[in-house]
């Protein structure tokens, strides 16, 4: 086991070489280079300057120099000060001279990212699971054809049109739930409870939407999991056994059926970072996705960069729980990895 | 590929009626010159977000074009950028999947590692990005969106080669001295069919919600080009006056996109070797 996770980590390595290599390719793809922000706008500045800011970025050395000094600093985690917010570094926290400390701009919105895209898969597995037992015990019948339409519309549908017409129903029409922003305006005044309560309503359709057009792969996958696993004849030994049937479904089959399940939520990090983009942009959270999006925008590469390069870290470590995860819980890989 | 495999395929209810449905879209989009009744560009100022009506079956936008000329048009826009994005994609696939399954050893673990580094960056950040660097365009569109969706292909073709090597069927070209090409065009490609088919169809829907979000997020087809993502984006500020910009366009992504899946799904049920045997 302990090999296993070793390995993997190791893998770990060039495949963050091989993500910083293509993030460098993308920097270098805009036409013109960072220069014509800051430099060729403005008839005012003189060659000589424009020159002396490409030394300043190194943009004078050859490719090759340029990826290491990319490389180096990136391994510290330094991309740099973004260019829209006037010098406010990327992701580290500065302290300034009285010791008090402005946050990195990635540092403030990852947690919001985090907490609504984890909810929401949360949400997902607890709707998705019951769902795809019904759909799988009650296989031809009108309760598995209902669900099974439910989840093939749940995943073809766009997200920002069921966005849309979810705010104006939800939030215009009936004023049920706030549609926009992380919190009141009044957030600091509330009580506790309060405060809780409002956190919740202005969580409820960031967190919801996503997990309807989500809720529909896992569905799908929980019942042919489990219409796989019902068939098997250890099925049949439990029933001939005289278990009953809510015991052999939930305590046998379900068990087995699970098992590709976490594959599956692995499979879905990096929809848990950079799947949240439309949706943190119409609903004015200021997450990684809407600062990944209004940075792209204008063309802010330092942050740009970070988020690309946490991004895919965060992935990777994902898959690498994912993976162990995996391995743990089945017993047959636990046995054959020991075995090697 | 022979008739009885393609009756097969298509009895199954999923994929009859995503079948029906794509047609049905196919059609009115390749139709579209003819059949729209007012040239999608055509900006009225006296006729501007007009309730649907007669003159109008789906109304107007906020600069008095007709709703369902642009709708129109913008399935031609949505249906070529599927096909397209898909095609490179599936092209890019094939060629690498083909290569680590058949070739083996360095090559495989080069090209399964290139899968995994793709598929550790978040693909909306990639795609977001390598668009706005350059310029949004439908093109730039396409191709982007056919280069980052590659990666499942790979895998499915380089499983079917890797299983299939090992059939006597193989073996026997082998010792009959086929060279490389021989086998992988003649014996291997043609049997690893099933897979790539099924994922083509569910690729075209995955690029159609993708180019409709890019185009809802500006980074898309752009405008006067009619979308059905940036008619959505125009529509959303008029969202409580002008509710049927808001209403076709999303109906109608809705309706494609489930046209594909329920084809794919319906396919992969019906062609799939194993779905018999537990239902």
């Amino acid at each position: 086991m302990l090999n296993y996770i070793i390995k993997r980590v190791l893998w770990m390595i060039p495949l963050l070489i091989g993500v910083s290599l293509i993030s460098f390719l993308i920097i270098h793809l805009a036409p013109g280079d960072i220069t014509n922000n800051e430099g060729a706008f403005n008839p005012k500045t003189s060659a000589e300057s424009r020159q002396k800011l490409r030394e300043l970025y190194n943009l004078d050395k050859p490719v090759i120099v340029q990826y290491g000094l990319w490389l180096k600093r990136m391994v510290k985690l330094d991309f740099g000060n973004s260019f829209q917010t006037h010098r406010k570094p990327v992701f580290w926290g500065t302290f300034d001279k009285e010791g008090n400390y402005t946050p990195g701009m990635i540092q403030e919105s990852i947690g919001k990212t985090l907490i609504i895209n984890i909810l929401g898969l949360i949400v997902t597995l607890i709707l998705a699971i019951p769902l795809g037992v019904i759909a799988a015990r009650k296989y031809g019948q009108w309760q598995d054809k209902s669900i099974t339409l439910f989840n093939f519309v749940g995943f073809s549908i766009p997200s920002f049109w069921l966005i849309l017409l979810l705010m104006y129903w939800v939030g215009v029409i009936n004023n049920w739930f706030p549609i926009s922003g992380w919190q009141s305006l009044n957030y600091e005044s509330l009580s506790t409870w309060e405060q809780i309560k409002d956190r919740f309503a202005h969580l409820f359709l960031p967190v919801m939407v996503p997990s309807i057009t989500g809720l529909a792969g896992i569905t799908l996958f929980v019942k042919n999991g489990m219409l796989d696993v019902l068939y098997q004849d250890y099925i049949t030994t439990a029933r001939a056994k005289g278990l009953s049937e809510h015991k052999v479904v939930y305590t046998h089959a379900l068990r087995n059926a699970l098992l590709p399940l976490i594959t599956i939520v692995g499979l879905s990090i990096p929809g848990l970072i950079g799947g949240s983009v439309i949706a943190e942009s119409i609903f004015a959270i200021n997450g990684m996705g809407k600062l990944f999006f209004d940075a792209v925008t204008a063309r802010d590469f330092p942050v740009v960069m970070g988020i690309l390069t946490i991004g895919s870290a965060l992935t990777l470590i994902g898959n690498l729980v994912a993976d162990i995860a995996y391995a743990w819980a089945d017993p047959r890989v636990r046995r054959g990895v020991t075995q090697q | 590929m022979n008739t009885s495999v393609l009756k097969k395929a298509l009895s199954n209810p999923l994929a009859k009626s995503g079948f029906i449905i794509i047609l049905t879209v196919f059609i009115l989009a390749m139709l579209a010159p003819w059949i729209s009744p007012y040239d999608p560009d055509d900006i009225n100022v006296k006729a501007i977000l007009l309730d649907p009506s007669a003159q109008h079956w789906m109304g107007t936008d906020g600069l008095g074009r007709d709703v369902l000329s642009r709708m129109l048009y913008g399935g031609r826009i949505s249906l070529l950028v599927g096909l397209v994005a898909v095609g490179i994609s599936t092209a890019i696939g094939i060629l690498l999947g083909a290569l680590a399954g058949y070739y083996r050893g360095w090559v495989d673990t080069l090209i399964m590692r290139l899968v995994d580094v793709m598929l550790s960056i978040p693909s909306f950040f990639l795609i977001l990005a390598v668009i706005a660097f350059l310029t949004p365009s439908i093109y730039n569109v396409m191709i982007v969106i056919g280069l980052t969706s590659w990666m499942g292909v790979t895998r499915l073709v380089r499983a079917e080669f890797l299983s299939l090597s090992s059939r006597e069927f193989v073996q026997a070209a082998r010792t009959l001295g086929a060279k490389d090409a021989r086998l992988i065009f003649t014996h291997l490609l043609p049997n690893s069919l099933t897979p790539i088919i099924v994922s083509s169809v569910l690729g075209v829907a995955g690029a159609v919600l993708l180019e409709s979000g890019l185009s809802f997020l500006g980074l898309g087809v752009q405008a006067p080009q009619a979308s059905w993502g940036n008619i959505l984006s125009d529509g959303k500020n008029y969202i409580q006056f002008a509710w049927w910009l808001s209403l076709f366009p999303g109906l109608a992504i809705l309706m494609t996109v489930l046209g594909y899946n329920l084809l794919g799904e319906g396919l992969r049920d019906a062609l799939d070797p194993r779905s018999g045997s537990s239902k």
